[in-house]
């Protein structure tokens, strides 16, 4: 089995266990306070963090290029509030223009 | 006892045609606005080297968006497959309280909450949870989530058939670019909250420095201790 097989299958198996805890085994039961804080704050600090690696990282090395332009690109759009698709695209297109003049 | 009785399943006998219309309308829209996202995903995925099984694999099995981005973007950068896992899963925390949240409204049979808890995502707990009463609660989840999971894998097949992959079209498209644009756009809107703020630089800035000393992928789950930011001062 390819590693993406694998994680397929255990990041399937694992976000259903979360998504059907409540339904088939809690009948209403209220959850202790710090994972409901933890749940409600921990996706900025990963999805903050996926920014910073994908556009800043190379395996483990750390280097500036022009994935940096697109992300500046992206959030003028989303500043500007450019729909998904298009956030999406023109950092893509900047990026690519920028390599290419390059 | 009726069939409809018995499953719970079709509770538009107690929703008003003015309700019903409403949530179709809903769920039609946010179903269409996350799919482009989902086409973003295929085409990533597969130009990352996942096959077309295991593209739309993850769009039916994991079905949470920013947990598939997370796991094929570690994956793709040589990361572990614990780190692509666990990544995926913080991120996903939040189902637990979202399927917490629609325990009242997704009551049946042990097998019809089985099958529907697949259906637990952002978009069909906004859905249910704006509406008033239980019946339109349930339905606009169902219909949200099943508008939702046939758009987003439709979607996400169309991404990686049509998106070009192999030789330098990643470079050269400036493909690897939108992966860290769609988790900003992820991102976006919880800047808007001081706390969120402070525990997003946090992250940002803990995954940095530890990008250097630890194998891909791992410096993005280290980052979840930026959530120590965002105590109550």
């Amino acid at each position: 089995m390819s590693d993406a097989t694998v994680v397929l299958v255990s990041l399937g198996l694992g976000t259903y266990a979360l998504k059907a805890a409540g339904p088939l085994l809690l009948g209403g039961k209220v959850l202790p306070r710090w994972i409901t804080r933890l749940a409600e704050l921990a996706p900025a600090a990963l999805l903050a963090a996926l920014v910073a690696t994908s556009t800043f990282a190379l395996g483990d090395r750390l280097t500036v290029d022009a994935r940096l332009l697109g992300l500046v690109a992206a959030a003028v759009a989303l500043k500007l509030k450019a729909p998904f698709v298009l956030v999406v695209v023109i950092a893509a297109a900047a990026t690519a223009i920028a390599r290419s003049l390059a | 006892m009726p069939v409809g009785q018995i499953l719970c399943v079709d509770p538009m006998d107690v929703v008003g045609p003015v309700a019903r219309r409403r949530i179709v309308a809903r769920a039609l829209s946010v179903a269409l606005a996350a799919s482009p996202f989902a086409v973003a995903f295929g085409a990533i995925a597969s130009a990352s080297g996942l096959t077309l099984a295991e593209t739309i694999g993850f769009s039916t099995f994991v079905f949470t968006g920013s947990a598939q981005f997370a796991a094929v973007a570690i994956l793709a950068d040589g990361g572990a497959i614990g780190a692509a896992v666990s990544t995926g899963l913080l991120l996903n925390l939040r189902s637990l309280a979202f399927g917490i949240l629609l325990v009242p409204d997704l009551r049946g049979p042990v097998w019809w909450r089985a099958l529907v808890s697949q259906l637990v995502i952002d978009e069909s707990t906004a859905i249910a949870t704006v509406e008033n009463d239980t019946a339109s609660r349930r339905w606009g989840f169902l219909v949200g989530g099943v508008a939702v999971f046939v758009l987003w894998n439709l979607s996400t097949i169309v991404g990686a058939v049509l998106v070009p992959t192999g030789g330098d079209t990643i470079q050269r498209y400036g493909l690897d670019a939108t992966i860290p644009a769609a988790f900003l756009g992820l991102l976006w809107p919880r800047l808007a909250d001081s706390t969120q703020r402070r525990v997003a630089f946090a992250g940002a800035a803990i995954a940095i420095a530890v990008t250097p000393f630890t194998p891909p992928g791992i410096a993005i789950v280290i980052a979840i201790v930026a959530v120590l930011a965002g105590r109550r001062r």
